[in-house]
C-alpha cells in the first residue's frame, strides 16, 4: 500500500500531536483508557506516551483476552491437556498463562501435546491428519476472534470432520465496559475503542455508552497517526463537552461493521452469562455454543468443567485489567514477576499491560 | 494478536458459491506468499485490493482509496485546531 507509509510516519503523527496540544481548555485533568491490549503496546511502542500533553492520563483496559480468562478456565484447558489422545492446538499467548497450578507449557513439557497454531483452521488441519486424536483448540478471545471460530467450526461440520472441539471462552467487549463506565471512581472521560474489534461490531457499538454515560469515544487504528488521532478527537470531545463516537479509522471500520462475519457468529454462538478475571461473572459478556453446534464442545464432549480457582498469590493483574492500578504498583512488578518467570498473566500475553510497561516502561 | 498491517492480494482462488471450494486470497507479507481464508470478508476481494488478517482470516477487505480518504481525514483533523487558532473559537 503506497500511503501506508504515511500512517506510520512520524510527520503525520507530529502534525496530530500538535494539534492535540493546541486543543482549547484542554489543561483539565483528562482520562483516557485505551481498551485493547493492542493500543496499550503500540502507544508504548512507537514513544507516544513521553510526546502527550502531560494533563492526559492513558488507563489500559481489559482489552487482552488472554488477561480476563480467569485461572478456572486456564486449568479446564490444562486439564484437557492431560487427558489420553488429546492435542490442545492454540494460539501461543496462552501456553505460559499460570492456571492455579501449572501452564499448558509445563504440562507439554510433561508429555501431554500442546501445539501452537496461528489459526484455528490449523487445529482443524491438524484433526485432519491424525484422526485417531482428538483436537481441542481453546477458544480464547474476543469479536476479532469470534467469527474466526466461527467459520472454523462450520468448515468442521461440512467435513463431516469428529474430531476436532473447542473449549469455549470467546468474550463481547461492550458489557465489561459498561460495567467500567458506571463505575464512579474509575473516572474516564474517554474511551480509545478498539481498531479490529470494532471492525467487525462496528463503531456504532458504542453509541449507547457515549450515551449513557456521557463518555466520549473514538475508534481508532494501531499506527501512530492512528493512535495520536484518536486521542485529538477523544480531547477535543472531552474538552468541548461533548461524547459522541468518532471513527477514526475508516479505512477499517464501518458504522455497523462487518454483517458477515457478525451472521457467522450468531448462527454458531449464542450470548450468556461469563466470568472475567477481576470483574467477576458479567451478565450477557459471553459466547457460547449453540445447541446444534453442542457436539463441538469439549466439555461434553471429554466430560470438563470449570472449577473455581484462586488467582495466583499477590497477583494484582484483576485491578489493573479494571484500570485501577498501574503495574509498578503491584509489589511483585519487576521483582519476582518478569516475561520470563510471569506470575499473572498480564506479564505473560504480548497484549498484557505488565508485559508492555516491563518492555518499554523506565 | 491484531495485525495492523494491510496485506495485498495477488491472487483469489476458490469459488464463493461452491462450499467445497472456499475462497482463499494468496496474500504478499514482506515478501512472503500466505494463504487467507475470505469466508468472513464483508466485500469481495480482488487482485490488488488489501486484507486485514487475523488468525488466518480476512476480516476487511480495503483499496488504495479507502485508505487515501482515512489519510485525508487525519490532515482534516490536524488542520481543524490550526482554523480554531486563527478563528479564536470557529468550530472544527
Ligand atoms: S506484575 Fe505480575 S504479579 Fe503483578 S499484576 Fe502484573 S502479572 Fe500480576
Amino acid at each position: 500500500m503506497k500511503c501506508a507509509d504515511e500512517f506510520r510516519s512520524r510527520d503525520l503523527a507530529e502534525v496530530l500531536l500538535q494539534a492535540l496540544s493546541a486543543v482549547p481548555n484542554s489543561d483539565r485533568k483528562i482520562r483516557i483508557m485505551e481498551v485493547c491490549g493492542t493500543h496499550t503496546n503500540a502507544i508504548f511502542r512507537h514513544g507516544l506516551r513521553s510526546l502527550l500533553p502531560k494533563n492526559i492520563e492513558l488507563i489500559s483496559g481489559p482489552g487482552c483476552p488472554v488477561c480476563v480468562t480467569p485461572a478456572g478456565h486456564v486449568d479446564a484447558f490444562i486439564a484437557a491437556a492431560r487427558l489420553d489422545g488429546v492435542i490442545i492446538a492454540t494460539f501461543g499467548d496462552l501456553i505460559r498463562v499460570p492456571g492455579s497450578s501449572g501452564s499448558l507449557a509445563q504440562a507439554r513439557e510433561q508429555g501431554a501435546r500442546v501445539e501452537i497454531v496461528y489459526s484455528p483452521m490449523d487445529g482443524l488441519q491438524l484433526a485432519q491428519a491424525e484422526t485417531d486424536q482428538i483436537v481441542v483448540f481453546p477458544a480464547v478471545g474476543f469479536e476479532t476472534t469470534a467469527p474466526t471460530i466461527a467459520a472454523t467450526i462450520l468448515e468442521t461440520e461440512r467435513l463431516g470432520l469428529n474430531n476436532f472441539c473447542v473449549i469455549s471462552a470467546g468474550k463481547v467487549m461492550p458489557p465489561p465496559l459498561e460495567l467500567l463506565m458506571a463505575d464512579p471512581d474509575l473516572n474516564i472521560d474517554g474511551l480509545l475503542c478498539p481498531g479490529h474489534v470494532s471492525a467487525i461490531i462496528g463503531a456504532d457499538a458504542y453509541k449507547p455508552l457515549a450515551e449513557k454515560y456521557n463518555i466520549s469515544c473514538a475508534v481508532a487504528g494501531f499506527e501512530p497517526a492512528d493512535i495520536v488521532s484518536g486521542l485529538l478527537s477523544l480531547t477535543r470531545q472531552i474538552c468541548d463537552d461533548t461524547a459522541r463516537v468518532d471513527n477514526c479509522y475508516t479505512r477499517v471500520v464501518t458504522e455497523s461493521g462487518n454483517q458477515r462475519a457478525q451472521q457467522l457468529v450468531n448462527e454458531v454462538f449464542t450470548i450468556e452469562d461469563t466470568e472475567w478475571r477481576g470483574l467477576g461473572i458479567i451478565p450477557g459478556s459471553g459466547l457460547g455454543l449453540r445447541d446444534g453446534y453442542k457436539k463441538y464442545d469439549a466439555f461434553a464432549r471429554l466430560d470438563l468443567h470449570v472449577e473455581p480457582a484462586p488467582e495466583p498469590k499477590g497477583c494484582k493483574c484483576g485491578d489493573i485489567l479494571k484500570g485501577r492500578l498501574l503495574p509498578p504498583a503491584c509489589p511483585l512488578y519487576g521483582k519476582r514477576c518478569t516475561p520470563l518467570q510471569p506470575i499473572g498473566p498480564c506479564m505473560v500475553s504480548s497484549e498484557g499491560t505488565c508485559a508492555a510497561y516491563y518492555r518499554y516502561w523506565e | 494478536m491484531c495485525l495492523a498491517i494491510p496485506m495485498k492480494v495477488i491472487e483469489v482462488r476458490g469459488d464463493a458459491g461452491d462450499p467445497l471450494m472456499p475462497q482463499i486470497a494468496v496474500v504478499d507479507a514482506d515478501g512472503i506468499s500466505i494463504d487467507v481464508r475470505l469466508d468472513l470478508t464483508d466485500r469481495p476481494a480482488a487482485p490488488g485490493d488489501y486484507l486485514i488478517v487475523h488468525a488466518g482470516f480476512a476480516i476487511h477487505t480495503l483499496s488504495e482509496e479507502d485508505a487515501l480518504i482515512n489519510l485525508q481525514l487525519f490532515k482534516e483533523m490536524a488542520e481543524g485546531v490550526r482554523k480554531l487558532d486563527n478563528q479564536a473559537g470557529g468550530s472544527s
